[in-house]
């Protein structure tokens, strides 16, 4: 059987989960690998979430907000933009491969680039294939 | 321990069919916590919310997870079901099985695999959380109304005889918006002035309403029911409350600009009201054509107002308004066709743009109503082509609706003031409305060529000088055609207005690819924007004829109404809270927050967090270094739990 990932996505409320629910409205089609939790704001998003995803087995995170400029408190994404880069480059220090760990801005009325990023990041995860550098059980059987 | 229900929606064929519900309730039965899993038709239905309430009673429920469509959609309508039987609306949990699952798989084993991990991240975060009271708030009954189009005059109008007070904001010097440039209007061609100015003079006179002419919103802070807004009061350096509108001034004013009410078709002095019928009847002086400003002397304006009104010194001011809630009606422009050089506008004079076309009507335009061209001749041969630059996949993929409409009125106008002969070069002909598909067959006999296909180019005559050729497709004889005509008129996509980004962000409103402002829901909530307490009405929202427009306007007051009707309204209790114990006093809380909720307590050495102004986006807890502060709904717990239960399966 091939492999199919698990993907975790962290959307706001306003831009991104409306324009997941505007895909789906739209009967846009994408792969069912990703799982989504809802936040009012991308700035809720504490870097530790997506460190807990990937430790949980996440094969990838796929974090969604307004676009900069756009976000329904006024500056939040802003915030999380700098914080989520930072967040990057430790996952890429811990030996990650960084092409897990996205972070994309879809307004409410982009349906399609909703559907086109996951079907996008779904098939980059497959290639990666299955994450092991920081999944508890693995983690938890080196030592 | 929690005692959780599961409710399992159908939603008719639209989850059921990609999604097995009966086997995802079994599934529910088997999750921790679980008491009662399940499934049925239509959970929003009477019945289904009865047999919710019926559980919660029966099994002592102490959570809900209703697996069914967006809690976009339908949150409200459960969390008052719950609230009803008993439980604190917070209590609720939504799995989004249709619009995140079954809408967007045809393959039912993964659109079942996925519901299910969706719906055990729920259970995980549902166990974890904690019931909230909702804030309770007052309201400011006035009402803002942005933009003095026929949108904004007939919300203000609306509203002000409900008894309401309203400030209506306009960024011109007169009220009156496109509607006012018009001539006719279609299909029954009535006078645009006649049925428009009545509504201008109303809004002056109303006790009720506050007019701002020449101001824009600076500013916008606070919240549903108690909005503080910033006006900016442009400098017209004429003293309104002096000025007795005589307009000698205008008449000695040597200063010379471009009318932007006539579409740059003449110039207007320096001082000037924009036409005969502005409301208010007050001249305004434009720094960029007065030579007083210009060149340092003058005055002349100054010297033959016997009522001293004219105020060199004038500066803009601002001025400040609480409101309970806003109505933004902005309206459009028309996109620039410049850069489409296949039609030559800008570079041809014999092209004009629809605007242009319908101040050359009017009979207070440029030409006193004359079709007289930019060369003073009456054209002989006139093309009129639609959808320049709307419906089209390189520029605006969206119909502008009123083209057509408008397109036909043109031709008719063309044939009542002119012998010229006169062509409609068309896509299609939509005339969609009441009335309007008569007035298309009024107008085929009246003489109009109907050439079905788009205009693909317009260039100089090579035979007649001063003659232009448009180029077409008959899409109907199938035969290329060239039309020599003298005047060629262009009928361009509505686009928002050109300052659409900065209206957006300062009411926070979302916009569309073309950049429309977005409505809540586009069926059944299109006046309401996801910012509570903001509503659009008009052409801001998508383009559409004054009919809609006047709809709207009507259907956005009524909306406003039912919030600043109320004293009291009840806000969402998803606010962030500080744990004093934990709080190490950084106050990177303080800085962060864009609505200045959180500020230090000195005498305790600790954040605090004002309820009020908090609207609950989290940021602060998220940079919180000793996790002192917890976003209520949405806390560290609750988000890892779900993510611990999306990854279990």
């Amino acid at each position: 059987m091939s492999f199919e990932p698990k993907i975790l996505g962290i959307a706001c409320n306003w831009c991104t989960y409306t324009g997941a629910d505007l895909a789906g409205t739209t009967r846009l089609h994408y792969p069912q690998n990703l799982r989504v939790v809802r936040v009012m704001c991308s700035s809720r998003i504490n870097p530790s979430f997506i460190f807990r995803a990937f430790q949980l087995g996440a094969d990838g995170v796929l974090v969604g907000g307004c676009h900069p400029g756009d976000c329904h408190y006024n500056t939040g994404n802003l915030y999380a933009r700098r914080r989520l880069a930072v967040t990057k480059k430790i996952l890429e220090f811990a030996g990650l491969e960084p092409e897990r760990f996205r972070v994309e801005w879809i307004s409410a009325s982009e349906g399609n680039k909703f559907a086109q990023v996951v079907t996008e990041f779904t098939a980059q995860i497959k290639e990666l294939g299955p994450q092991q550098k920081l999944k508890i059980d693995e983690l938890l059987e080196k030592i | 321990m929690s005692r959780i229900g599961v409710f399992v929606c159908h939603c008719g064929h639209n989850i059921s069919q990609t999604v097995r519900v009966s086997e995802l309730a079994h599934f529910a039965a088997g999750l921790p916590d679980v008491v009662v899993a399940k499934d049925y038709r239509f959970m929003c239905s009477t019945p289904g919310q009865d047999m919710i309430a019926n559980d919660i009673r029966e099994h002592r429920l102490d959570r809900v997870i209703v697996t069914a469509c967006s809690p976009l959609m339908h949150e409200h309508t459960f969390r008052k079901v719950i609230e009803k039987a008993g439980l604190n609306q917070y209590l609720l949990t939504i799995v989004n099985i249709r619009e995140q699952v079954s809408w967007v798989t045809d393959d039912i084993e993964e659109g079942t695999a996925k519901a299910k991990a969706l719906l055990n991240g729920a259970v995980y975060r549902a166990r974890l959380l904690a019931p909230l009271s909702s804030r309770v708030i007052d309201v400011n009954s006035d009402v803002m109304v942005v933009g003095g189009g026929i949108a904004g005059i007939q919300a203000a109008l609306e509203l002000a005889n409900t008894g309401k007070k309203v400030y209506l904001v306009e960024k011109n010097s007169t009220i009156g918006g496109h509607m006012a440039q018009f001539d006719k209007t279609f299909p029954t061609l009535d006078c645009s002035a006649c049925i428009l100015t009545p509504k201008m003079d109303a809004v002056l006179q109303h006790p009720n309403i506050t007019l701002l002419t020449y101001c824009e919103v600076s500013e916008v802070k606070g919240y549903v029911g108690n909005f503080d807004i910033t006006v900016r009061q442009k400098a017209r350096y004429v003293n309104h409350d002096k000025c007795n509108a005589c307009l000698a001034c205008t008449e000695k004013c040597p200063g010379k600009g471009i009318s932007g009410w006539d579409e740059g078709l003449i110039k207007r002095k320096a001082i000037h009201i924009p036409f005969p019928q502005a409301v208010p009847q007050r001249p305004v002086i434009d720094r960029d054509s007065c030579t007083y400003f210009l060149k340092g002397k003058c005055r002349l304006c100054e010297k033959v107002c016997e009522q001293k009104a004219i105020d060199f010194e004038q500066h803009d001011s601002f001025l400040n308004f609480k409101v309970g809630a806003v109505i933004v009606a902005t309206g459009y422009d028309l996109m620039d066709t410049r850069p489409l050089i296949q039609y030559g506008y800008g570079k041809y004079p014999g092209v004009y743009h629809a605007l242009e076309v319908e101040r050359l009507f009017n009979s207070a335009g440029p030409t006193s109503g004359k079709v007289t061209m930019r060369d003073g001749k009456e054209p002989q041969a006139i093309a009129i082509l639609h959808c320049v630059g709307s419906r089209d996949k390189n520029n605006y993929e969206h119909c502008s609706r009123v083209c057509c409409m408008y397109s036909l009125k043109f031709a008719h106008l063309f044939r009542e003031k002119t012998s010229a002969d006169v062509y409609q070069l068309y896509i299609d002909i939509r005339a969609a409305g009441k009335g309007y598909e008569e007035f298309y067959n009024r107008i085929i006999e009246e003489d109009v060529k109907f050439i079905r296909g788009k205009g693909t180019r317009v260039a100089p005559s090579a035979d007649e000088p001063q003659r232009l050729i448009v180029e077409a497709e008959d899409t109907i004889t199938g035969k290329f055609v060239r039309l020599p005509v003298d005047m060629v008129v262009l009928s361009p996509a509505m686009v928002p207005r050109s300052d659409y980004k900065e209206i957006a962000r300062l009411f926070n409103l979302s916009t569309d690819k073309n950049g429309f402002f977005m409505e809540r829901h586009p069926k059944l909530a299109p006046l309401a924007t996801m910012s509570e307490g903001i509503f659009i009405a008009g052409v801001c929202q998508s383009p559409k004829d004054i009919p809609d427009t006047v709809a709207q306007a009507n259907g956005a007051a009524a909306e406003a109404l039912t919030i600043v009707s109320r004293q009291k309204m009840e806000l969402e209790a998803t606010t962030a809270m500080v744990n004093p114990a934990s709080c190490c006093g950084c106050q990177n809380c303080v800085r962060v927050c864009p609505y200045g909720a959180p500020f230090f307590n000195e005498q305790k050495g600790v954040s605090e967090i004002n309820e009020a102004l908090c609207k609950g986006c989290g940021l602060c807890a998220s940079v919180c270094p000793s996790s002192a502060i917890i976003a209520r709904h949405f806390t560290n717990e609750q988000v890892l739990a779900e993510m611990e239960g999306l990854m279990e399966f």
